[in-house]
């Protein structure tokens, strides 16, 4: 099922704002603001925005490429942001930075900066929501990198024996870091690897409405009380792996042909041919974009840092035993 | 020389000296390593020998405890410490049982490389150190290198001994700077006598080390006595009896380490002491640690969370004044 006019338009504007938000957060590191790791998702907002706009009902487990997907779940880019600063006001208020965000109330479970190590556990939740007679269903996304895990090969069997409902989300970028898949891999596309396990899916991962369609039919799937979906974006990542890798190992010519298929490109041809946008409003939703960037950056700015002792909160969970 | 150079030298000569070495690890090859200590290898030895694996870690300390019994001599690379976690079954349980499990039989002549420890904002899943772990574990040889000098005779010494030694980097030290001497007769599984002293003996390993040297004007100016540090170097096996010469002289410990406190690498050294030298010793043992929390994002909060020159300097100074030092 195709998006509708409004649905694609959020689509659009939540890409665009995960690209400024990104290029922001270069800007910030590069300024000392924002430290540690930064994976940037330029290039791969069609996957990351459409995928959890399609799913908008489930849960979702993601890696530590985060930020875009965060915020198309609906967290809010200053949360982001100020997470991004180390702020009090982050969504892990200072404690996780830009791998690890979490919020349950928008039913994001991270942010996790171990390949692969969160699959098992998306593989737990789906079992707790089939428990719970709750077939929503849950998306765990991870890269082509972590396919090659054991926790991956152990998530396809158990997820499929026990018929669970969970969408596996592979994001296809070729790279692990700056080893192409296929140096490692004994092919380019992983969903083979799944192919026994389960109902697999491909899909173009820079073209946002063939991703909605094909997560919301996995979704549908799953609903029905199939089991598991495995879907595989193609995508490509326009920087290097974070924001310390200079991307040497990729001819000007690769990336000059992955630019080609740029997502926001063809989404915004889309609009305009198959969904009547107007320009002026295409530009209108550009502008909100950047305002909302803006936004989240003064926010950030402008946010304390969190008390010393807030180091010692959280360790255990206030307030003692559910059970009691 | 750099830390990673002194690193990459020790690895290209033994290569070199050693067609059996081998080297693998999530880019190692072409890629030049994370943290570029295999920069330049895979051009000299080929593909063969620098093997990029893909991102699966219990394979690549699996696979290189099998190329061991094959008859080779692998030298894997582990990004870094948080993810050796998912083969610490290969480690625990394959690599440094099977000598002895096989009653001699079967002989690992291989290391495990990571660098570990707190860098600049990595978060808890990439800030961790495990050596308290590795060093519990009964048939491993366990390094941690502080030093350049020291960096390359014992990377060396790993990759040439007849059994598994884990190797432990740091995350801040791959662009420290000192000098190699290579005719320099140095013992890895000896402890390493930073600065000699009389009145307090400061035992530390890996970038606390530096720490620890940093701290230590400013002890000395506001207790008025002179401190001995002390490098450990290998810490398993543990070289006491340089422990113990240091501290008939001075009579006083101060153990410092990264670590979590609870469980912590030094809590055995300090028990040591506490065993041995409990009649040598004129004060309490203070140990300096990690605090019990994971590493937090936030750099005023991770900074908190860690001992820092400053934190050390008044954590003895305290100590120092309360037991008169």
């Amino acid at each position: 099922m195709k998006p509708d006019k409004l649905t694609a338009e959020e689509i659009y504007y939540l890409m665009v704002l995960g690209r400024q938000f990104e290029y922001a957060a270069k800007e910030h590191y590069m300024q000392g603001e924002i430290s540690g790791f930064l994976h940037l998702d330029i290039g791969q907002e069609a996957l990351s925005v459409a995928a959890m706009k399609a799913f908008e009902k489930g849960d979702v487990f993601s890696t530590y490429r985060e930020h875009v997907m965060a915020m198309a779940r609906g967290i809010e880019p200053k949360a982001v942001m100020a997470e991004l600063f180390g702020k009090a006001t982050g969504v892990s208020e200072g404690k996780g930075g830009s791998m690890h965000l979490f919020d349950p109330s928008h039913f994001f479970y991270g942010g996790d900066a171990i390949v692969g190590g969160h699959i098992p556990n998306a593989v737990g939740c789906a079992y707790a929501r089939k428990f719970q007679g709750d077939l929503s269903g849950v998306m765990v996304v991870f890269g082509d990198g972590a396919t090659n895990g054991g926790a991956f090969f152990e998530s396809l069997n158990i997820a499929s024996a026990q018929k669970l409902p969970l969408l596996f989300l592979c994001e296809n970028n070729q790279y692990a870091i700056g080893t192409k898949i296929t140096r490692v891999a004994p092919f380019e596309t992983q969903s083979k690897k799944a192919d026994p396990y389960m109902r697999t899916v491909d899909v173009d991962g820079m073209d946002a409405l063939a991703v909605y369609e094909a997560v919301r039919e996995a979704q549908h799937y799953i609903e029905e009380g199939h089991g598991p979906v495995f879907v595989e974006a193609m995508t490509c990542r326009y920087e290097g792996h974070s924001i310390s890798d200079a991307n040497t190992y990729r001819s000007e010519q690769e990336m000059t042909l992955c630019k080609q298929k740029d997502p926001i490109a063809k989404l915004k041809a889309q609009l305009l041919s198959e969904f009547g946008t107007t320009q002026a409003h295409i530009e209108a939703l550009e502008a909100k974009a950047r305002s909302a960037v803006d936004e989240a950056v003064a926010f950030a700015s402008q946010s304390p840092e969190p008390p010393l002792e807030a180091r010692f909160d959280h360790l255990f969970e206030e307030g003692g035993d559910h059970a009691l | 020389m750099l830390y990673r150079e002194a690193l990459n030298k020790a690895l290209d000569e033994t290569m070199a000296m050693d067609g059996n070495v081998v080297v693998l690890g999530e880019d190692v090859g072409l890629y030049g390593g994370s943290y570029r200590v295999t920069e330049g290898l895979v051009a000299k030895y080929g593909e063969a020998r620098l093997i990029d694996t893909p991102i699966a870690e219990l394979s690549i300390v699996g696979n290189a405890v099998g190329m061991a019994i094959g008859g080779l001599c692998p030298v894997a690379e582990i990004m870094t410490a948080n993810f050796a976690l998912l083969a610490f079954d290969q480690i625990i349980n394959h690599m440094a049982k099977l000598h002895y499990m096989s009653a001699g039989k079967i002989t690992l002549p291989m290391v495990v490389r990571f660098p570990q420890g707190v860098s600049k904002q990595l978060a808890a899943q990439h800030s961790e150190s495990y050596e308290q772990m590795l060093a519990a574990v009964p048939g491993l040889v366990v390094l941690a290198a502080s030093d350049v000098n020291y960096a390359y005779h014992a990377l060396k010494y790993a990759i040439l001994r007849d059994d598994p030694v884990i190797f432990i980097e740091h995350e801040l030290l791959y662009n420290k700077k000192g000098e190699v001497d290579l005719n320099a007769d140095i013992d890895p599984l000896k402890a390493r006598i930073v600065k000699e002293g009389k009145d307090v003996t400061i035992v530390s390993y890996l970038k606390m080390v530096d720490d620890v040297m940093k701290a230590i004007p400013a002890i000395e100016e506001k207790l008025g006595i002179s401190c001995e540090v002390i490098d450990l170097c290998s810490l398993n096996p543990v070289d006491y009896a340089t422990l113990e010469a240091s501290l008939k002289k001075t009579g006083r410990i101060v153990m410092v380490e990264e670590d979590h406190k609870t469980g912590g690498y030094g809590a055995q050294i300090v028990s040591w002491a506490a065993e041995e030298m409990f009649y040598s010793l004129d004060a309490p043992p203070l140990r300096i640690a990690g605090e019990d929390i994971p590493v937090p994002y936030n750099r005023q909060l991770e900074l908190a969370s860690i001992p820092t020159p400053d934190s050390i300097t008044a954590q003895i100074v305290a100590w120092g004044e309360k037991h008169g030092a």
